[in-house]
């Protein structure tokens, strides 16, 4: 296995495209070692972005914020205005693992794992975060939700890595929130995971919401009922109790090691109801 | 290792200088800066690295192993398989030992996903990876089965031929043995009963979870001989075993332990020791084998799972008139689950007039279980302390008062057995009560829980030196490799005996060449036993120091007596002397009869079993199942507690454990009975933010068996947290848990059962 | 196959070393380094026993790459006492009894030196989520969770005092 550090998004492009071998790209490498040590994958390059000065800083774009592929979770937890414009993107990103993965994990790395229980993917998904793919064709933008395309498969096409990921502004009266359910407090992969992002109208009525989950199918869903549940209402019970028998229709879970189908239906309502709580809560300020 | 009813009555009462205060551990500084030596830290010059081939399969015969590619890899110095570990002579004859060599390295079949089945060394570590995938294995797999009561079917695949026939009707079946306990006429007793309780249960297989994955180095020479360097609790179990195995001389092998970087049970057998050794003797050269936690998980021992039944009645005044119980273990792919101490200590709380419990010891195709803290106990608790309780609610009697009144006290039988003499439940369960603990409100959703529990303790072989040094320090040389702190108690004990300061005692774990066979550091016994043989060998070297002061004296060694720390003339014949210290003795030594040492020998007896009672307090989220432990309070008898800190670790440590087992840990297997969760991500131990300070009473009742009252600590405090976490949850819950873990789906949808059952009977 | 040439700093001194692409910091610590006081406990970054400090954030050194060490500045449990001088969290753990088989101790250390660094006034429960990542069997962690706050108390009391 060959190692190579490219300073430049042109080098790194480059490196990746004569490759004739496997080639992986290597961010934060909270996943990545992991596969390469127990055997799983055997890249013959490892592209590190690390080095490369785009893919290591948090930069305000248009009143959001573009965030580099290696910036960690941990720099995303200490940005202060990113943290109170997006506290839901950012506890999503700080919930990946320990505090040594912190220091490491990136959330770009998270989206192009592409697992399906990825933590960041429904926060950013339901913050319209915007991908900037570069490769041997330039750059495109492409909503998060496309990148991942199943269980550990991404639409990136060969040679392309993720630069950065663009967080738009947020709404005037706007708030989001994530929230997972893992059986213990820490160090688990999320058995549900719930982004919820709206905005509410002059009249304190929700005008706007979008209501994503995680880990319940092959990759994010966006639970559009849900979203219409609680749009004209104050997030009352009666709207909550609605969103949550969304949240639970709208899931598509299997069963498997970490919980059984039917636990991940109810518990998705469960969870869906209290994030929506604190999106309404961050949204009123 | 039942209750032994005649040994020696040692305990003498008296007041402590050293022993009870909280010494900082000889070893400490070294294990705070990254200098101690664990298994994986050794190297040797020309060092190999091993590594091995497992199965993937649950069950399967294996048809043919190639191994002509991975021979041919350039860096591969050795490759060994079933045909280098012939059956010796004792493993013929000794199925115990036949079981280890065929789990250490697969013969006709592979009986558990992760079964070794090959091995390589190589000049690399990756070399030696490329080399394990060039190794070619046909298998011809076969119909498996991993659930201890799926297991007992008439239909079950059955692993072994020959095994089980009693069960089986003549025929060969997977129940390796079957053991009964007790003693009166249950069926009387259930008829005198007012209330009776039968439930069943189940728990999971939990794992031992030591951080430190087995390592070792065994470097043999082409004479034969050579030394092995592994982290185990028990060097010496490790030389008799691997030297038999392989058909060595028991002088040819010197084993060094490492230090050990947690066992709990899990080192107390043999896995890559013998492989290892078999690598270094066909290859010439030293090598090491680390094993991967992915290793560690499929292929060492976890302990046994459990189905279990357990039957109370009660007359209304509380008295329980019957127990019987119904245990049925598996402990993997070769016999030996600890099916026999569960029924031995299901009911060993309680004073019975009529009791039984009856053990299945059945064979799954699992990795073959070894020893976790109090074998084989932690499970029969749970099922026999979640009844006690159902029983005392609908008596309608406080849980501990009804434990109270039918607690085994001082001259009770005990339901195994023997008669206890001096044991401590019932000061545990008086303590428990009179806690803040115990007396103080509850939240929302939150329920509380109290359980009791018993472990044996063991005593067994051990051997000790202690030398004096010219400059009056102490060597100690012990054993029993240190786990959990045990050299600093040795080093107290040897000061408190001899009358010098903690400082002055430096212990060290020897190796099997520099003193007698020791028994490995299990059964809670290493306090107790290398501490009684400390304690004798220091009365030891004190009388040739006393000897040593008389000759000086020119007076009869048995006027002079030793107090404080110095031999002093005593009786009308003695004469006046100034007394001598250890100090001013061993500074003469040379000159009045050269080295001066103590030492003992012994197997151990009078052990002295330790109870405990523990306090829960957990909550539950109704929507999601989760179960959060809020508080918890460790009651538990030490007899005399050395180094009271340490005591409190080993409560606080067993109650972790605990608490993991009852909420989330379990090996979890897919349809084709491969483990889906080797690792610490979804083998799902405690960690820091799961977890509340673990509040600690040290209850002290003496010892009669010890000098110093010393009872083990260490296993009994992993047996009451499953019971007394059951009847938390239950409590807050409001129904009864009955399946371990109480991992959040299990609990949502036992929620969701009850409600509707609820609902249907409205 | 041919080696990375690194150089970079540990403990404050000037290290140079080659490795395999594959190989891990942890692996050039142990194993071409001699350093052995970190620990592989799971080789997944679930057990923390592995833990350094990079450039003053701590990460698992098993999920590093050898390779990415260059020009960084990497500290060790080798590199917390002065000399004869224990850390105060070093003495701390001995006093607390904080530790029973020591192999997790190592990384608990480098982590919590790393808390105090950023927080040197740390309630119980931030100490519990910092070292979620740190795996001790031995102790239920009651008495590593003192042991910490202690020494953050003693490091808060000399700061003052200074």
């Amino acid at each position: 296995m060959r190692y190579a550090a490219p300073t430049s998004v042109e080098e790194a492009v480059q490196a990746m495209t004569a490759e004739p071998g496997l080639v992986k790209v290597l961010a934060g490498g909270t996943d990545l070692l992991v596969a390469i040590r127990s055997g799983r994958i055997e890249p013959d390059l490892v592209v590190d972005l690390k080095r490369i000065e785009e893919t290591r800083t948090i930069e305000p774009e248009g009143g959001g914020f573009r965030i580099g592929a290696a910036v960690s979770s941990a720099e995303m937890s200490a940005h202060e205005g990113l943290s109170a414009m997006w506290p839901g993107v950012v506890e999503a990103a700080a919930l990946i693992g320990s505090t040594q993965i912190q220091s490491r994990a990136t959330i770009a790395g998270n989206l192009c794992n592409a697992s399906p229980a990825a933590d960041s993917v429904p926060a950013l998904a339901a913050a319209r975060a915007v991908a900037s793919i570069v490769g041997p064709n330039g750059r495109r933008d492409v909503p998060v939700e496309d990148v991942p395309a199943g269980p550990g498969k991404t639409s990136l096409e060969a040679g392309e890595f993720v630069a950065s990921i663009l967080l738009p502004k947020q709404a005037d009266r706007g708030g989001d929130a994530y929230l997972r359910f893992i059986p213990r407090t820490e160090m688990d992969i999320a058995v549900v995971g719930v982004g919820v992002n709206l905005t509410l109208g002059a009249d304190g009525a929700v005008a706007d919401a979008r209501v994503v989950l995680g880990a319940v199918g092959p990759r994010v869903i966006r639970c559009e009922e849900g979203a219409a549940a609680l749009v004209g209402t104050t997030g009352d019970d009666a709207a909550l109790a609605t969103l949550a028998e969304a949240a639970s229709a709208a899931a598509a879970p299997i069963d498997d090691k970490r919980g059984t189908r039917e636990y991940r239906i109810q518990v998705t309502g469960a969870l869906a109801k209290r994030t929506a709580k604190i999106a309404l809560d961050r949204a009123k300020g | 290792m039942p209750l032994e009813t005649e040994f020696p009555q040692d305990y003498e009462k008296r007041d402590f200088d050293v022993v009870g205060s909280r010494a900082v551990r000889p070893d400490g500084v070294d294990k705070v800066t990254g200098r101690a030596r664990f298994g994986a830290d050794a190297v040797a010059p020309g060092m190999l690295h091993g590594k091995i081939l497992r199965s993937p399969h649950a069950h399967a015969k294996i048809v043919k192993i190639d191994a002509s590619k991975a021979e041919a890899l350039d860096g591969v110095k050795a490759v060994v398989t079933r045909d280098d570990f012939p059956i010796h002579e004792p493993a013929a004859e000794d199925r115990f030992l036949r079981d280890i060599l065929v789990n250490v390295m697969a013969r006709e079949k592979a009986l558990y996903d992760g079964h070794a089945v090959a091995a390589v060394a190589a000049t690399d570590p990756r070399v030696a990876a490329r080399a394990l995938k060039l190794i070619e294995v046909e298998y011809e797999v076969l119909p498996h089965v991993v659930d201890e009561d799926l297991a007992m079917a008439p239909d079950a695949p059955v692993l072994h031929d020959d095994l089980g026939h009693e069960y089986g009707g003549g025929k060969p079946s997977n129940v390796a043995g079957t053991v009964e306990i007790g003693h009166g006429d249950v069926e009387a007793g259930f008829a005198a009963a007012d209330v009776i309780v039968e439930r069943s249960f189940k728990t999971g297989a939990a794992h031992q979870g030591y951080i430190e994955p087995h390592a070792c180095l065994a470097n043999i020479g082409a004479d034969g001989r050579g030394e092995l360097w592994c982290c185990t609790q028990g060097h010496f179990m490790v030389r008799d075993t691997v030297t038999q195995l392989l058909g060595m001389e028991v002088s040819n092998l010197r084993v060094t332990p490492s230090e050990i970087g947690g066992g709990f049970g899990g080192k107390t057998t043999v896995f890559i020791e013998p492989v290892a050794v078999a690598l270094s003797r066909k290859a010439g050269k030293p090598v090491k084998i680390v094993m991967s936690r992915d290793e560690v998980f499929r292929a060492t021992g976890p302990t046994a799972s459990a189905s279990l039944t357990v039957k109370i009645g009660a007359k209304k005044d509380g008295t329980i008139t019957a127990a019987d119980a119904v245990l049925k273990y598996q402990g993997g792919a070769f016999p030996g689950s600890p099916v026999d101490m569960g029924a031995m200590a299901a009911f060993a709380c309680y004073e019975l007039e009529n009791v039984r419990a009856v053990g299945y010891d059945v064979v799954t195709n699992r990795p073959k279980q070894a020893a976790y803290r109090a074998p084989g106990a932690p499970m029969a608790a749970f099922a026999v302390e979640s009844v006690v309780t159902e029983v005392a609610d609908e008596i309608g009697m406080d849980p501990i008062d009804f434990r109270l009144k039918n607690a085994a006290r001082d001259g009770s039988k005990s339901s195994y057995g023997p008669t206890y003499t001096e044991i401590g439940l019932v000061e545990t369960l008086e303590a428990a009560k009179a806690t803040e603990h115990y007396n103080s409100p509850l939240g929302p959703d939150q329920g509380r829980g109290v359980a009791s529990g018993f472990w044996f303790n063991f005593g067994g072989q051990t051997a000790v030196s202690l030398n004096v040094n010219v400059d009056g320090t102490i060597a100690l040389s012990l054993g029993t490799p240190d786990i959990g702190g045990s050299r600093a108690s040795m080093c107290a004990m040897a000061a408190e005996e001899l009358g010098v300061a903690y400082e002055d005692v430096y212990a060290v774990i020897a190796d099997t060449a520099s003193l007698g066979f020791n028994d490995v550091t299990d059964g809670s016994r290493v306090t107790f036993a290398s501490g009684l043989a400390t304690i004798q060998a220091a009365r030891q070297a004190k009388q040739r120091m006393c000897e040593r002061a008389a000759k000086i004296w020119g007076i009869p060694a048995d006027a002079v007596k030793w107090e404080g720390g110095a031999a002093h003339p005593s009786g009308p014949n003695a004469g006046d002397h100034k007394p001598m210290t250890l100090k001013d003795i061993a500074a003469m030594a040379g000159e009045t009869g050269g080295p001066i040492a103590g030492h003992h020998e012994i197997s151990a007896e009078g052990a002295g079993p330790s109870f405990a009672t523990h306090i829960v307090d957990a909550q539950i989220d109704r929507e999601t199942g989760r179960i959060d432990v809020v508080r918890y309070t460790v009651v538990q008898d030490a007899g005399k507690a050395v180094n009271p800190a340490y005591v409190e670790g080993q409560f606080q440590g067993g109650a972790a454990q605990g608490i993991g087992w009852a909420l989330n840990e379990e090996y979890i297997y897919n349809d084709k009975g491969q483990l889906e969760n080797p690792g610490f991500l979804d083998y799902r131990v405690p960690v820091a933010s799961d977890l509340p300070m673990i509040e600690t009473v040290i209850v002290e009742k003496p010892n009669p068996g010890h000098p110093y009252g010393v009872r083990g600590v260490g296993e009994t405090s992993i047996v009451p947290p499953m019971g007394a976490i059951a009847n938390a949850v239950s409590a807050a819950a409001r129904v009864r848990a009955t399946e371990i873990p109480m991992s959040p789906p299990r609990m949502l949808k036992l929620l969701r059962d009850s409600e509707q059952a609820a609902q249907a009977a409205e | 196959m041919s080696k990375i040439h690194v150089t970079t700093e540990i403990n404050g001194d000037p290290v140079e070393f080659l490795c395999d692409g594959e190989e891990t910091l942890l692996d050039v610590l142990r194993d071409r380094l001699g350093m052995t006081g970190s620990k592989e406990g799971c080789g997944t970054g679930d057990c923390g026993a592995c833990t350094v400090s990079v450039d003053g954030k701590i990460v698992c050194s098993c999920l590093m790459l050898g390779a990415e060490a260059e020009g960084r500045s990497i500290e060790t449990i080798e590199g917390m006492a002065q000399g004869e001088m224990l850390h105060p969290l070093q003495r701390k753990f001995l006093e607390h009894a904080a530790l029973q088989c020591g192999v997790c101790t190592p990384g608990i250390l480098v982590a919590a030196k790393a808390l105090l660094a950023e927080n040197p006034d740390p309630s119980e429960t931030e100490v519990r989520y910092w070292l979620a990542g740190n795996l001790c069997r031995c102790t239920g962690y009651d008495k590593i969770v003192r042991a910490v706050m202690d020494a953050a108390a003693e490091m808060r009391g000399r700061n003052y005092a200074a």
